[in-house]
Order: C-alpha cells, then structure tokens, then sequence
C-alpha cells in the first residue's frame, strides 16, 4: 500500500460529504436536542422531576458520571500502553480510543453538574479568589473529583492533539480556501523538520507516561465518591481497583464498537484487519477475567462477612428486587463475553461486537446496581426505599449516546480517524516484521520529513 | 465554657403521637409536599417517628423511635460537602447554609441515618398554611439539602436574651419545638457541657443508647430503651 492511497482513502471523508453524512448529523443533533429540552424541564421545575427521592439521592445521574468516565479509560489507557509497549498493531486503533476519551470525558463531566439541585452555582466547586474568602471544601471527594477530572480531560486533550498535528498539517496542504486556514492554524506550523519530529516524539512520549497515573487516579477518584461514604457495600478498599478495572473494561468495549462502525462506515476494510478486533478481543477478555475476580472477591468478601447492613444489600441484588439486573449483568459481562472472547473461531470481527455491546450494557447496569441497591437499603430499615426512573433522566441518559455519536461523527469528519503519518512510518499492521524490518522502521521514524 | 446541646429521648414515654412532627414542620417552615409525593418519597420531616413491632403475634410490643438529626460531632455529611455547606458550629450543631449549598446531595447519601431532605421542587403552602410562617427561619426554596437545627433560631434567640439580662442560660430555657410540644415529655433537650442538666443526666442513663453508635460517628442524641412491657 503506497502513502499516496493511504492519504487519499484516509483523508476521503474529510474532503467528500454525502447526503447521507448530513441526514445522519440532523438526527443525531435531534436526539442531542431532546436532552436539551429535558434539562430545560428539569431547571424550570427543580430536580423533582427525576426519579430521585428520599433515600436514594443519587441514581441514574451518577450512574451515568461513573459509565462515560469510565467509557474514556479506552482512549488513555489502551493508546498510552500500546504506545510504550510499542505494539504494531495499534496504529490504525489509537485515534480512536483517544477521541473516545475526549468526548466520553466531556460527557461523563457533564453529570455532576446537571445534577445538581442548583445547577448554576458549580462554580462554588471551584477555588478562586473572592472576597470572602470562601473556598471549596478539600476534604469532599466531589472536590477531589473537579480536581481530577480536569486534569484528565487537559491531559487526553493534549494526548489526541499532538499525534494530530502531522495529519493536520497534512489535511492543510490538501487543502484551499478557508479550510486551508483553520488546517493551518490547527497544525501549529507544522512542516516536518527533523527537529519538529524529534519535539513530537518527544512529547507523545512524555504524555504517554504521563497520563497512565492520571487516568487511574481519576477513576479511582470517582470510586472514592462512593468508597469514602459509610453506606453498606460503599465502604470498601476494593472500589479503587475494582473501578478501573471496569473502566478499562467498558472502554475497550467502546473502542470496539467504534471501531467496527468506522471500518464499516469509511471503508476502512484495508486499514482495520480482523487482526484489531482479535487482539482487542484478546484484551477485553483478559478485562472481562479480572472484572469477574472484582465481583467474586467483593461477593464472597461480603458474604462471608455477614455484616447485617451489608447483608440486606447483597440478598437484594443477589435473589431480591435487584436480582434481574444482577444477574443479567453477569451474563453480558461474562457469560457472553468470555465464549466468544475465548474461542478462537468465534473471535471475529461480529463476534467482538456483539461481545462488546453485551459488556457495555453489562457494565452499565454494574455502575446502577453499585449504586442505587446501596442507597435503597442503608442502616435503618425503616429508610428503606424504592426507586423508579422518570422519563425526563431517561432521555437525558439516551441523549448522551447521541451526543456521544454526533461528536465521534463530526470528528470522523474533520480529522482523519486513523493516524496517516504513523500508519505510513509503520508497517503493515498484519504483518509481523524480522529484526532487519523492525529497524528499518525506526529508522523511518526518525528521519521522517 | 461553650455549650454542647444535646438530646435524650426516652422510648418508655415516647407514644407515638406525632406531635413533634407536626410542631417541627410548624416551627421551621417545612413544606408539605402532598400525598402523591410523599408517596414517591419526598415527604420531608426533619423528626419522624419510626414505629417498630417485636415478638410475634400475639405477645407483640410496639416501640417508637423519634429520629431527628442526631448532631454527630464526627458528622459524616459535613466532610463530604464540597462548598462547607454543610458545617460544625462552635457549639456542635451540624449547621446547614442553605445559601451556600449547592444541592449535590452527597450529605444525605453520606448520612446513616437519613434524616437529610432535599427540595426537589420549589416549596409550595396551600392556604392558609402561608399565613403561618416563622419569620425566625428562611423559607428554603428549590435545589438545597435541609435538616434539623435543633431549632437552632430559639438557641440563638435565649443565648441573646440572658446575655441581654446578665444572665446565665438556665437549663431548660431552650425547648425546640419537638419537644416543647411533646406531650409526654419523651424528648429532653439542653447542654451537655452542663453535667446538672437533665439531658445530662439522662444521657447517663444505663438506658442510654447511641444510634448506629458503632459507625463512630458520636451522635449527641440518646435513647433511652424501652424497657416496661
């Protein structure tokens, strides 16, 4: 595959639009404006209008926060690991994953704001200098929380944009006109000098390191929100790991998602080999193994222990109201995921879809039932309570997967979804290469234009 | 030496009546939210009377237990409030501003013994309830988290008046509303830095009981456990 047909097959959607390109964005701009209408709703008459109530304050609100941070672990942790490790394969999958951080982030952090009772006061979160000298309280994970995913969401943005610049700068001297200029700004006067390589290189590896902390800091931090309360099945030194690693898991699930909807979308057949989604694959089951260790470990922890509190919350999710969607997140999470993962014949590029979609879902339901079986069933029996979501959070939540959508769509548009430059130093993704090959490559790198 | 206002309440004399419940939405502006919310849950009393039945039919015995806020002085709510909305006074009140708090509603996901409520709607008082308002306390509206003061306004008001007059507070100057209306004095309010008060002593009692005691969150009201059949 010469670098004249990668350029033109990867740059077509940036310079060519369909009709069909402007149909899809008008309905998914429509199901974004249905969130839109129900946040007005909410705002106008007050939180009330969600499901919420005493004592289950927090529920699909913070289910969702916890599902799209978790949905960014694709990005970060894949791209950052498969960077340093220096996988081959990871070429055509990085830019993705990093664009599913970005927006994933943007959406999950969007959340704790919404749900606020009184939305337009978040800035009170934030540590600025006042004359009453009034600050946040540092001791609240919420805090911690601003903190943390802020720094998380500069850092990925930083992450997606710098192994951007030599595409955009690629996209610019394609390019006339307008475009020409915005390409231009964008790509920050890249011209391909052996210094400017040696600077990216450079950089990408700084913030390849720098981001594997943050990023599981972050979700960590997230986890704190609930581990830090002494509400039964909250307070638990597991709820680190165990998030991230669900975070991880989700994410993966997500990127493979994308992926086969970009593959299929752009025709990118020759780009994205059955190779990605087998070891992807291979990825999302060794996560959906140590996903079920979490729950086993924390199942049996808790059982065994036969803390009274702790234990009206395990029977209502193990064989009580929660029961259905306790056990059918074991069987999107594991129960289908780990067959098809497994065997090899059913590691296929449908066969990892379909186990994704079941993960997402599954994981989902994991973030609802950690969090709404809790508060359903604290200390004092009498508290006890019941929760049912209301139509307005429910299109707020499905407005996020059309937000999610028409982000990804409009970044396929204006950014090549798979990294020309790195696709061209590399070799053929499928191929695996001798020694001799392997530095020729890197010598390619380096000397790069 | 600062006061540490505290309670007892005794389930022996407690008989359910509810009329601590009533004085307390009176006292401090709580809306009634109406049948159809309280039945999605969003009755809001800051003092319920919890009912309990032990044994088995038909040697039962009813219990009630009052629960209010139980002023935890390793209050659980007020770490986790990210504006300090939710703080400890001088005098060990968990205090609520209402004006700093910004509805999170981690408070009352963090409170054992969920006696926090939210206003999940702005506050509405069919007639002629809006004629009825404590101009002592802020009527709160939509989006922030409330909860017993301890009817921290009549503090205030006797603190001022016996500082007016030179004087001492004696104990029993202050009466919140719950248990001034109590008929059967089952609820004893006052300072526990005092050792002569009655709540004092009644907190000694080998009756007492914390709630939750063993979350460590060291609450300042006692129970008195029923003990007559």
């Amino acid at each position: 595959m010469n670098d004249r047909r990668v350029s033109d097959d990867l740059l077509r959607p940036l310079l060519r639009t369909s009709r069909l390109f402007y149909v899809l964005v008008a309905i998914l701009c429509a199901g974004v404006g249905l969130g839109a209408v129900s946040w007005y709703v909410q705002l106008s008459n007050g939180i009330g209008v969600w499901g919420l109530n005493w004592p289950v304050f927090w529920a699909l609100d913070l289910t969702n926060f916890v599902f799209w941070i978790g949905i960014s672990h694709a990005g970060t942790l894949i791209s950052a690991i498969l960077r340093l490790v220096n996988a081959r394969w990871r070429r055509p999958v990085t830019r993705s994953a990093e664009a599913i951080t970005v927006f994933a982030l943007m959406i999950g952090a969007m959340f704790p704001i919404i749900h606020l009772g009184r939305p337009w006061l978040v800035f009170w979160m934030v540590p600025y200098p006042n004359d009453r000298a009034m600050f946040p309280n540092f001791r609240s994970p919420l805090v911690w929380d601003f903190f943390a995913i802020s720094t998380y969401l500069t850092g990925s943005l930083l992450f997606l944009f710098l192994p951007m610049i030599p595409d955009l700068a690629l996209v610019r001297d394609r390019t006339t006109g307008f475009r020409r200029k915005v390409y231009g700004m964008l790509a920050l006067g890249w011209t391909g000098t052996t210094k400017q390589w040696h600077r990216l290189e450079t950089a990408m590896q700084i913030m390849a390191i720098a981001i594997l902390p943050v990023a599981i800091s972050v979700h960590t931090v997230v986890s704190f929100d609930f581990s830090m309360a002494q509400v039964p099945m909250w307070h638990s030194t597991i709820f680190g790991p165990y998030f991230v690693a669900g975070a991880i898991f989700s994410g993966i699930a997500a990127l493979i998602v994308a992926m086969a909807v970009l593959r299929r979308t752009l025709h990118l057949e020759q780009y994205l080999h059955p190779v990605h989604f087998q070891n992807l694959g291979k990825l999302l089951l060794m996560m959906s193994l140590l996903w079920m260790y979490f729950v086993f470990a924390e199942r049996l922890t808790t059982w065994y222990g036969n803390e009274p509190s702790e234990m009206a919350v395990f029977w209502a999710t193990q064989r009580g109201r929660f029961a259905p969607l306790y056990w059918t997140m074991l069987i999107c999470n594991f129960a289908i995921p780990f067959p098809i993962l497994a065997i090899r014949k059913l590691r296929t590029i449908t066969g990892c879809v379909i186990a994704s979609l079941a993960v997402l879902a599954g994981m989902w339901i994991e973030r609802f039932l950690i969090i709404v079986p809790s508060l359903s069933y604290k200390h004092l029996p009498y508290s006890w309570g019941e929760y049912r979501p209301q139509p307005v959070e429910i299109t707020l939540m499905i407005s996020t997967f059309f937000a999610m959508a028409l982000l990804f769509t409009l970044f396929a548009k204006f950014v090549p979804m798979i990294s020309i430059w790195e696709l061209k130093v590399g070799d053929h993704p499928a191929h695996e290469p001798t020694p001799a090959e392997q530095d020729e490559v890197q010598g390619l790198w380096r000397a790069q234009p | 030496m600062a006061h540490r206002w505290g309670m007892a309440v005794d389930q022996d004399r407690c008989t359910g009546c509810g009329a601590c419940v009533a004085a307390c939405h009176a006292e401090n502006n709580i809306p009634t939210v109406g049948d159809d919310q309280a039945a999605r849950g969003r009755a809001m009393h800051w003092i319920r009377v919890e009912r309990y039945w032990e044994g088995e039919f038909p040697d039962v015995r009813l219990k009630f237990r009052p629960v209010m806020c139980q002023q935890c002085d390793a209050a659980p709510c007020e770490s986790v409030c990210p504006t300090h909305a939710s703080h400890h006074t001088d005098e060990g009140l968990n205090a609520q501003v209402y004006n700093r708090c910004i509805g999170t509603r981690y408070c009352a996901n963090a409170c054992p013994y969920n006696v926090r409520f939210f206003e999940f709607y702005n506050p509405v008082w069919p007639k002629p309830l809006q004629l009825q308002f404590n101009p002592d306390v802020s009527v709160r509206s939509v989006g922030v988290m409330e909860k017993c003061t301890f009817c921290v306004q009549r503090i205030k008001t006797a603190e001022r008046d016996a500082k007016a007059e030179s004087r001492p507070l004696k104990d029993g100057d202050i009466q919140p509303a719950c248990a001034q209306s109590c008929g059967a004095k089952a609820l004893v309010f006052g300072d526990l830095n005092d050792s002569e008060s009655e709540v004092s002593r009644l907190s000694r009692s080998s009756r007492g009981t914390k709630l939750l005691e063993d979350l460590g969150t060291q609450p300042k009201v006692t129970y008195l456990q029923r003990q007559s059949e």
